[in-house]
C-alpha cells in the first residue's frame, strides 16, 4: 500500500513511527480509502461477467498473497499451495454440513487449514530452498490423494455442495452481494498482511529471508519464524478457499491439482516476490490471462490462423501454454513483477513534463 | 500371500525402477552441472518419445533412423533450451531457477498434449514380442530388453565420468566452477553439454517406455517420481540416483502388492513414494550419497 506513495524527492523522515508507517502522506491514504469506496459502486453497474472475474480476483488474491509471505517475505518455496487452498475450500463446507453458520466456518477453515500447514510446515522448518520445494510438492500429491481418499471429508468423487454465505437473516448469493463479502475479506486480510510487515515479526521474516544465518545470530528463531510462515500462508489459503467455496457453492475433487498451485506461483512472480499489492496484481493478471486467450480465439475463429492450427479445440491448452510462457518471459525480462513496472511508471509521472 | 505376485511385481519395480534411475541420472547430471533443479525432465522424455513416434508413424522411416534423428534433434533442443532460457538466469535466486524450470514443464506438457493429443498411441511394431520364462515367471521379451538399455545407459555414464574427457570437465565444473575455468575448461559450453545429454538419456528412456507401454501425456509424471528417487540418493551423486530409482520402482510395486492383497486403500502404487520422499527429508535430507552441505559465513 506504500505503493500510493506520492512523496517529494528525498527522504526526510526523522522516527521509527514514520519510517513504518503505512501511508506517507495524507493523499496516499485518502487515495486507498476513496478506491476502496470506489470499488464498492462496481456491483451498481451490474455486469455480471465483470463482477464474477473481481470476485475471483478476490479470493485468488487473498491466497496468493500468502503465497507471497511464505515465498517473498521469508524466502521459502512452496508448490502445494492449491492442496492447501481446496483444504480451506473443504474444511468450510464440510463445517457447514455439520451445522456451522457460514459466517463461522470460513474463519474456522483457515484455522483448520493453518492446522494441516503446521504438520507439513514441520519439514518445513529444517528444510530450505530446493529441498521445501521438493517436499511441498509431496504435500500436493498426498492432500490431493487425501481428497480422493476420504468421503466423509470431501463427499469423494461427486464433490460437496455447500450454502451461500448468510448473515442477519440476508443470503448472499448473488454476484452482486457475494462481492461485498469477497471485499471486506480483501481489505481485512491485505491491511493485516501491510500491517505484520512493519511488526517485529514481519521484519524477522524479512530476515530470514535476506540471510538466515545472520538472521539466527541476530537471536532471531528460524525455526519458529519458518513454521510461523508456513502457518500465515496456509491461514490465507485456507480463507481464501472457503470464499471459493460459498462462491461457487460446489467443491469438486480434481481442482486443486498441481497446475493451479503452479498459478499461485505464477501469481506472485508476475505481481511480485515480497510486495503485498504485487500480489493482487497477480491474481488479477492471472484471472485476465485465460480469458485474453478465449476472446483472443474467439477473435481468430474462422481466419486461416485458425483453420492451420485447429484453435478453437485447443484453447484449454493454449491457456496452459501460455500460463507458462508468461511464467519464464517474467523471470527473464521483468524479474520484479508487475509492482516494479508500476513504481516505475509512477516515478515517471512524478516528474511528468521534466522526467529528465 | 500370493508370492507369485509378488515375485511379478518385484521384477516390474526392477525394471521400472531401472528406468527411474535412468531419469534420475540425467536429472543429477543437470543438477550437478549447473545447480539447477530441472522439473521439466519428465517432458523431456516426452518430447523425445513423441518425436520418435512422428518421425516413424508420419514418415515412415526405419526405426533406427528415426530414433537417431530423434537424438539429433534432442541434442539442438538441450542446447538451445539451456542458451535461450536458462543462460540468463545465472546467478538468480533459487526460486526463479525453479519457477523457470517448472513453467518450461507445464509450456511442454500443453504443446505436446495439442500437437498430439491426450490419448496413448502405440509405436509401430518394431521387434517382434515373445514372452520369456526366467524362474516360472512370463517376462515380456521388450521388458528385458529395456532392462538392458537402461543398463547400458548407466555403464555408458559410469565409463563417460571416470574416463572420457569432457566426462572429467564436468565433474571438474561441478567440484569448482571457478578453477575448471582457470584450467581452460569452458562452463558454457560445459553446461550446454550437461542439458544436451540430459535431453538425450531422457529421451532415450521416453522412447524404450513408449515402446513398452505406447507414448501418452503421462510419461511426465516420470519427471516428478523422479524426485522421490533423487532426494533418497542424494540429489548430488549419480550412484545414489541409478539406486534411489530402483528403490523407488521396488518400493512401488511392493506397496501395490500390499494395497492390493492386504490394505485395500487404493492408489498406493501413486502415492507411497510421497510418503517416503517427505519421511527422507525428515531424517535424512542429504540422502544416501549427498555430500553434505556445510555453510559457512
Amino acid at each position: 500500500m506504500a505503493a500510493l506513495a506520492l512523496t517529494p524527492c528525498g527522504d526526510f523522515r526523522t522516527s521509527y513511527r514514520e519510517d513504518t508507517t503505512i501511508f506517507p502522506t495524507r493523499t496516499s491514504r485518502n487515495v486507498a480509502i476513496a478506491s476502496v469506496a470506489a470499488l464498492c459502486l462496481v456491483p451498481l453497474t451490474g455486469d455480471r461477467y465483470v463482477l464474477s472475474l473481481m470476485i475471483q480476483m478476490g479470493y485468488l488474491g487473498i491466497a496468493a498473497l500468502g503465497l507471497n509471505i511464505l515465498v517473498g517475505f521469508t524466502g521459502q518455496i512452496s508448490i502445494g499451495h492449491a492442496a492447501f487452498f481446496g483444504f480451506g475450500a473443504f474444511s468450510s463446507a464440510w463445517l457447514v454440513e455439520h451445522g456451522v453458520p457460514v459466517v463461522a466456518a470460513m474463519p474456522l477453515a483457515g484455522v483448520m487449514t493453518t492446522a494441516v500447514g503446521m504438520v507439513f510446515g514441520i519439514p518445513a522448518a529444517r528444510l530450505k530452498g530446493l529441498y521445501l520445494a521438493i517436499a511441498t510438492l509431496a504435500a500436493q500429491f498426498i492432500i490431493e490423494d487425501f481428497f480422493a481418499r476420504a468421503r466423509w471429508f470431501t463427499g469423494g468423487v461427486a464433490g460437496r455442495v455447500t450454502e451461500p454465505f448468510a448473515l442477519f437473516g440476508l443470503r448472499f448469493d448473488t454476484n452482486e452481494s457475494y462481492f461485498f463479502v469477497v471485499l471486506f475479506y480483501v481489505v481485512v486480510s491485505f491491511v493485516a498482511a501491510s500491517n505484520l510487515m512493519r511488526t517485529r515479526d514481519g521484519r524477522a521474516l524479512v530476515a530470514v529471508r535476506d540471510h538466515y544465518l545472520s538472521a539466527e545470530m541476530m537471536g532471531i528463531n528460524l525455526t519458529y519464524y519458518r513454521t510461523l510462515s508456513f502457518g500465515i500462508s496456509s491461514f490465507y489459503a485456507g480463507i481464501g478457499g472457503a470464499l471459493y467455496a460459498h462462491y461457487l457453492l460446489f467443491v469438486s475433487v480434481e481442482a486443486f491439482n498441481i497446475l493451479f498451485s503452479i498459478q499461485f506461483l505464477g501469481m506472485i512472480i508476475i505481481g511480485g516476490l515480497g510486495s503485498v499489492m504485487g500480489s493482487m496484481m497477480g491474481a488479477a493478471f492471472m484471472t485476465l490471462l485465460p480469458e485474453i486467450v478465449q476472446w483472443s480465439a474467439a477473435a481468430l475463429s474462422g481466419g486461416a490462423i485458425d483453420r492451420a492450427l485447429g484453435l478453437g479445440a485447443a484453447v484449454s491448452y493454449l491457456r496452459e501454454m501460455t500460463i507458462g510462457a508468461v511464467i519464464i518471459l517474467f523471470l527473464i525480462f521483468e524479474p520484479d513483477g508487475l509492482a516494479h513496472r508500476w513504481r516505475l511508471i509512477k516515478a515517471y509521472w512524478k516528474l511528468y513534463p521534466f522526467s529528465h | 500371500m500370493q508370492w507369485d505376485l509378488l515375485l511379478q511385481l518385484t521384477l516390474n519395480g526392477l525394471i521400472v525402477g531401472a528406468l527411474y534411475g535412468v531419469v534420475a541420472m540425467s536429472f543429477v547430471l543437470i543438477y550437478k552441472a549447473s545447480q539447477v533443479v530441472n522439473f521439466a525432465q519428465g517432458e523431456f522424455l516426452l518430447i523425445g518419445a513423441w518425436t520418435c513416434w512422428w518421425l516413424l508413424t508420419e514418415f515412415r522411416l526405419p526405426f533406427v533412423w528415426g530414433f537417431l534423428l530423434t537424438l539429433v534433434f534432442m541434442t539442438i533442443f538441450g542446447v538451445l533450451l539451456q542458451v535461450i532460457v536458462l543462460r540468463p538466469l545465472i546467478g538468480e535466486p533459487v526460486i526463479s531457477v525453479i519457477m523457470v524450470t517448472i513453467g518450461l514443464s507445464i509450456f511442454f506438457q500443453a504443446l505436446m498434449k495439442w500437437m498430439f493429443g491426450v490419448f496413448a498411441e502405440p509405436f509401430p511394431p518394431i521387434f517382434e514380442t515373445q514372452a520369456v520364462r526366467i524362474a516360472g515367471l512370463e517376462v515380456q521379451s521388450v521388458y528385458l530388453l529395456s532392462l538392458v538399455i537402461s543398463l547400458a545407459i548407466m555403464a555408458a555414464f559410469a565409463w563417460f565420468f571416470t574416463a572420457s574427457k569432457y566426462g572429467l570437465a564436468m565433474r571438474a565444473t561441478a567440484f569448482d566452477q571457478q578453477v575448471a575455468q582457470s584450467l581452460g575448461i569452458s562452463v558454457r559450453m560445459v553446461f550446454a553439454m550437461a542439458w544436451a545429454i540430459s535431453a538425450i538419456v531422457s529421451a532415450v528412456a521416453g522412447v524404450v517406455v513408449g515402446v513398452v507401454n505406447g507414448v501418452s501425456s503421462g510419461l511426465s509424471f516420470y519427471g516428478i517420481k523422479v524426485f522421490p528417487a533423487v532426494i533418497l540418493g542424494g540429489l548430488d551423486s549419480v550412484l545414489g540416483a541409478v539406486l534411489g530409482g530402483i528403490i523407488i520402482g521396488l518400493l512401488e510395486n511392493i506397496a501395490h502388492f500390499f494395497d492390493s492383497t492386504i490394505l485395500h486403500w487404493g492408489n498406493m502404487f501413486q502415492i507411497a513414494p510421497f510418503y517416503v520422499l517427505i519421511v527422507i527429508l525428515l531424517i535424512k535430507p542429504y540422502g544416501l550419497f549427498g555430500t553434505r552441505n556445510i555453510e559457512r559465513v
